[in-house]
This record gives structure tokens, sequence and C-alpha cells, in this order.
């Protein structure tokens, strides 16, 4: 249980720098077919299956494609920004996954590393600062693509994520409230401790999180820059070959890094669940697993196979988020532009705002009261279960849950006119 | 090392700086003014100061210059069909005013001897040990919610003002 020494250090993070960025870009290009095949799945088609097994291939077909096709330049737009965008778009996407921790620490004859990048004591906040600099890639595509479709998709984006970034700050408050600091590390060591995965006790955070995280990606129902059927392509339209490729690969990260955000945030990170052998946290140098109820520290037991059994748990969880982002994608229609204005300020904010009272009055009392461990866990759930119903009632309203009654007058109307309608075409087609 | 980075990072900020004034399109000077901004983060960090350096990326880099790209862009400048600064009297104050502010900071902590200002800060171990004690956020952020808490209010007040200032004089022209 040796700190490792700083050539050791140098070359431990060099390896890790070399390992995460070429697994996050061969993902990347996996997440592409992968995308192709469930949109195909859920719409009963098959899907790019002919280059390679399984079609395991396409990416690198369309990688070479992509490569090989001719660069365009508009001729009326800017050089120099037109070139400096899509790096612009994809250096924040590719930098973020550096403070995410990704298993539990490796022993090594060297001594232990830890299994994240950067261990930067500032955690969430680099998120956060990186995730503010993505719109310059997108805004300045769209302007100096000197195109109108370009132009108002870089407009859309760029208000769209500022909105959405306030949402994105209130949402992670009860996660840093909770957890009493905004290293990533730290989340998952008190998730472990605590018994419980964030999403039970901060239910309303995480679906506020989730929520910003599909406005922040520009996925699908929050797609709007790039609404197909209203701006060609959007901020991206001018752009070819390997600089459209260029968006895409920052899009997908920024789709990998938000599933691992909500996986690290909300599903306990690669601790595996109901078992405390991989509890492992660096505590004063020293790398522990839990204190005796005298608060004495209890050495922790890292070894190789729990290092793989944590990273298959943390892929899994990862994993997950990104189908969801897929599957949504093909179950939500498009937002207009006011309804999206109208959830990010109207909703968003205020519920996050009163969410972040209601839970910091909560953990007040219990302090006070001085609950801890699993009662703890379990009166934060209700309350943010209650908390989390209401919010559902009232968004809801009359559209999906009560609609399917309250709504049927209208929908029998709009049935009539339809096959008025009908009638009406029939009859001309008999004359 | 910390002195090369150190280096590399004020050579960034300075040229950005530079890079700002020199370019004929507000979108360049915007993209300069970021990098200069990201510069200094990086600074800030060689200081051990990473939540400063958080703040500063995700509100000036993040916050600041993207509504100010938003006013560029509305306003419909950085076109090289037309010159959007004017050079004339203005220029000449400018330089007038930013010349006497930089004269001002070098009088004030350019000399060699120790600045009766500093005695005031805890020095480098006093640091540390706040550090390890508070840590990176709880050192900033104790003060500012117990001895400064007036103060911070205060602030809080007055951009809320400005704020709502700015909505009734738009409300009023539509």
């Amino acid at each position: 249980m040796n700190d490792l020494s700083p050539t050791a250090f140098l070359i431990s993070s060099s390896i890790k720098v070399f390992l995460v960025f070429s697994a996050t870009l061969g993902v990347v290009a996996i997440m592409t077919l992968i995308e192709r095949r469930v949109a195909a799945f859920i719409q009963d088609r098959l899907g790019p299956n002919r280059v390679g097994p399984l079609g395991i291939l396409q990416p690198a077909a369309d990688g070479l494609k992509n490569i090989l096709k001719e660069e365009t330049f508009p001729s009326t737009a800017d050089r120099r920004f037109f070139l400096l965008a899509p790096a612009l778009a994809i250096i924040p996407a590719a930098m973020t996954f550096a403070v995410i921790p990704f298993a539990a620490p490796l022993e090594t004859p060297w001594g232990t590393v830890s299994m994240i990048v950067a261990d930067i004591p500032i955690g969430i906040l680099y998120v956060l600062a990186l995730a503010s600099l993505g719109v310059y890639g997108i805004f300045l595509a769209g302007w100096a693509s000197n195109n109108k479709y370009a132009f108002l998709g870089g407009l859309r984006a760029s208000s769209q994520m500022v909105s959405y970034e306030v949402a994105l700050g209130l949402s992670l408050i009860p996660v840093l409230m909770l957890a009493g600091n905004v290293t990533l590390t730290e989340f998952v060591w008190q998730q472990q401790q605590l018994g419980f995965w964030y999403v039970l006790p901060l239910s309303l955070a995480f679906i506020l999180f989730v929520i910003a995280s599909f406005a922040e990606t520009n996925r699908l129902p929050f797609d709007l820059p790039e609404a197909e059927s209203e701006l060609v392509t959007g901020y991206h339209t001018e752009y070819s070959s390997m600089k459209f490729s260029m968006f895409m690969i920052a899009e997908f990260s920024h789709i990998l890094t938000a599933s691992a955000l909500m996986a690290t945030l909300f599903l306990g990170g690669w601790s595996i669940p109901f078992w405390s052998g991989d509890h492992m946290f660096w505590h004063e140098g020293m790398l522990i697993s839990g204190f005796t109820p005298q608060g004495e520290p209890i050495a922790a037991a890292p070894a190789l196979w729990k290092t793989l059994l944590t990273f298959l748990a943390f892929a899994a969880k990862t994993g997950f988020f990104v189908l969801v982002f897929m599957w949504v994608r093909w179950t939500l229609p498009r937002f207009r532009y006011d309804q999206v204005m109208h959830l990010g300020w109207k909703v968003m904010l205020p519920v996050g705002l009163a969410y972040i009272m209601v839970l910091a009055a909560t953990i007040l009392v219990l302090d006070q009261l001085a609950v801890e461990g699993f009662l703890f866990g379990a009166v934060l759930t209700a309350v943010s279960a209650l908390a989390t119903g209401i919010f559902v009632f009232v968004v809801d309203r009359d559209r999906l849950i009560s609609g399917s009654e309250r709504a049927e007058p209208t929908r029998s109307g709009v049935r009539e006119v339809q096959s008025a309608r009908v009638a009406v075409l029939a009859g001309g087609v008999e004359e | 090392m910390a002195d090369i980075f150190f280096f590399i990072f004020a050579a960034m900020a300075v040229g950005g700086g530079v890079g700002v004034v020199l370019q004929k399109n507000p979108i360049g000077s915007l993209l300069f003014m970021v990098g200069t901004l990201a510069s200094i983060a990086g600074i800030y960090v060689l200081l051990e100061a990473h939540f400063l350096a958080a703040i500063q990326i995700m509100v000036y880099a993040g916050a600041i210059m993207v509504l100010f790209l938003f006013v560029i862009m509305l306003l419909n400048l950085g076109h090289d069909y037309r010159r959007d600064f004017r050079f004339g009297l203005g220029m000449f104050v400018a330089f007038a005013i930013s010349g006497a502010i930089a004269g001002l900071l070098v009088r004030q902590f350019g000399g060699a001897e120790a600045n009766p200002i500093y005695a005031h800060f805890p020095g480098p171990e006093g640091m540390d040990q706040l550090l390890r004690e508070e840590g990176v956020i709880g050192a900033i952020a104790t003060p500012l919610f117990t001895d400064y808490v007036v103060a911070f209010e205060l602030t809080g007040i007055l951009l809320l003002v400005a704020l709502v200032g700015a909505i009734a004089i738009a409300k009023r022209k539509v």
C-alpha cells in the first residue's frame, strides 16, 4: 500500500491517458454502429450487417469513406473559423472523460494505481467547465459557414446549451450536498458507504440531470440544432468528409461521457451492488475499505480480478445509459423551440431550486436528529419519491398518464375529421 | 517543471491579449480573449487554486464570452465587407487609460521590496495547511460565507438589481 514514485506516476498516467483516449474513440466508433442497429431493431429492420460479422466493421468502412471523400469549402465561408470549428467541438468532448473513475484501484509491483486519468480536487466542476466550452465549436461552425440553415442551427444550439447548463448545475447540487465533496471518486465512495445508489435518495435530481444531459448533448427530443426536416442538418450543413465526422465523434463522445457521469453520480460508478469487497478509497494517503466502529481506517485489499470486475460493472452501467439515449431517440418526437425554452427556464429551474431547498432541509433535520446509515438513506428516498411523484404529476397533467381518458374527446374529434377527409377523397376518386 | 508551464501559459495569455487588440474581426478578438482567459486559468492551476481555475473557465470563458458571442452575432458584425472597429480619438483615450492602469499595477506590485499587502496573506506553508484542513473549495467558501457574508449578499443583490433593471428597460422598448 505504498504511493507511486514520481517516475512510476508519470509512466502510469501516460499509459492511462493513451488507453482511455483510444478506448473512448473505439467505443464511439462502435456506438455509431450500435445506434444504427438499435434504430433498425426498433423500426423492425435489419440495419447495417454486411461489413464483417454482424456488421462490426461498418464503422471502419465509414471512416475510410469519410477520409476519401472530397473536402468542400463554401465560397462565402470564413476559412479560418470554418477550419477551427470542428477542432473546437472535438477537444472539450475528448477531454471530459479524464476525471471519471472507471474501475477499482489496481495493485502493481510499483504501487497502487487509481483507475482514473486525473483525480483532480475539483472533479465535477472540471466537467461543467468543459461542458460550457462545448458551445464554441457548434456556434462557430454555424456562423463561419455563412449559410442561413447553419446559422439558425448554431443559434439554437447555443441558446439551448446555455439554458440547460443552469438546470444541469442545479441538478448536481443535491449530489454535492449528500457526498460533501466534488470529486467523482468521493461520490463512488460515499454511495458505497451509504449503501444506497444516489438514484434512490436523489431521484428527482437524477431525472433533472438526465433531461439536462439530453439537451446538452443535442440529442432527441432536443435535437433542434440539427432538425433535419427544417434546417437540412443545422450547424454542420456545409461540412463534408472528415470534418463532418469530427462533429459526429464529438456528439457521440458527449453521449458516452454523459452516460458515464449518470452511472458514476447516480448508480454507484464502478461499485458492485451488495458486495463490500470492492470498497476502496484514498484516505490521507492510505487505500482504505472502511472504518472500524472506533473510527480506525481498515486497509483495503486491491486485486487484479477486482479491478476487472468493477470495470465490467462500470461498463454495464454506462452501456445501459447509452442504450437509453438511443431508445429515447426513436420514442419521443422533437420539441418546438418555445417548448424547449419553457421547459428549461420555467420548469427545470424552479423545480431544481425547490428540490434543493427540500433536500437541504431534510438533510439538516436528519443531521440534527443524528440519524445515520440505512435510516438516513431511507428517509431521503421517501422524501425524494414524494417530490418526484408531485413533479411527474404536475408536469404530466392531462397528457400521458390520465390523458388516456381526458383527451379522448379531442382524439375522437380528430378521428372524425380524418375519416371525413378520407370519405371526400374516396368520393373524388369515384367521380 | 512548473516554471516551464508558467512561461508557456504566460506567453499564451500575453499573446492572446495582443491578438485581441490586433484582430480586425470581432469574432477573432473574442476567440483570442477566450484563449487568454483559459491560459490564466492554467496559471491558477499552477498556483494550486483549482477552484478558481474551474470558475474562471465556467464563468468567463463559458458564460460571459458566450454572451459576447451572442451580441456580436445578433448585431451581425464580423463580416469582412465592413470594418466593425472605429479608430480615432477613442483609441488614444483607451491607450492612455490602459497605460495608466498598467503603470499603477507595476508601481504597486512590481517593486523588489515586499509589498505591505502581502502581510495579510498566510504564505506558502499557511496555504498548504489551509488546503489540507478545508479542501480547495472550503478554503474559499468558509471565509465567503462567514467573514464576508454581508459583502457577498450585497453583491448578489447588486447583480439582481442590474438584472431586473435590464429586463425593465427591455420590456419598455418592446
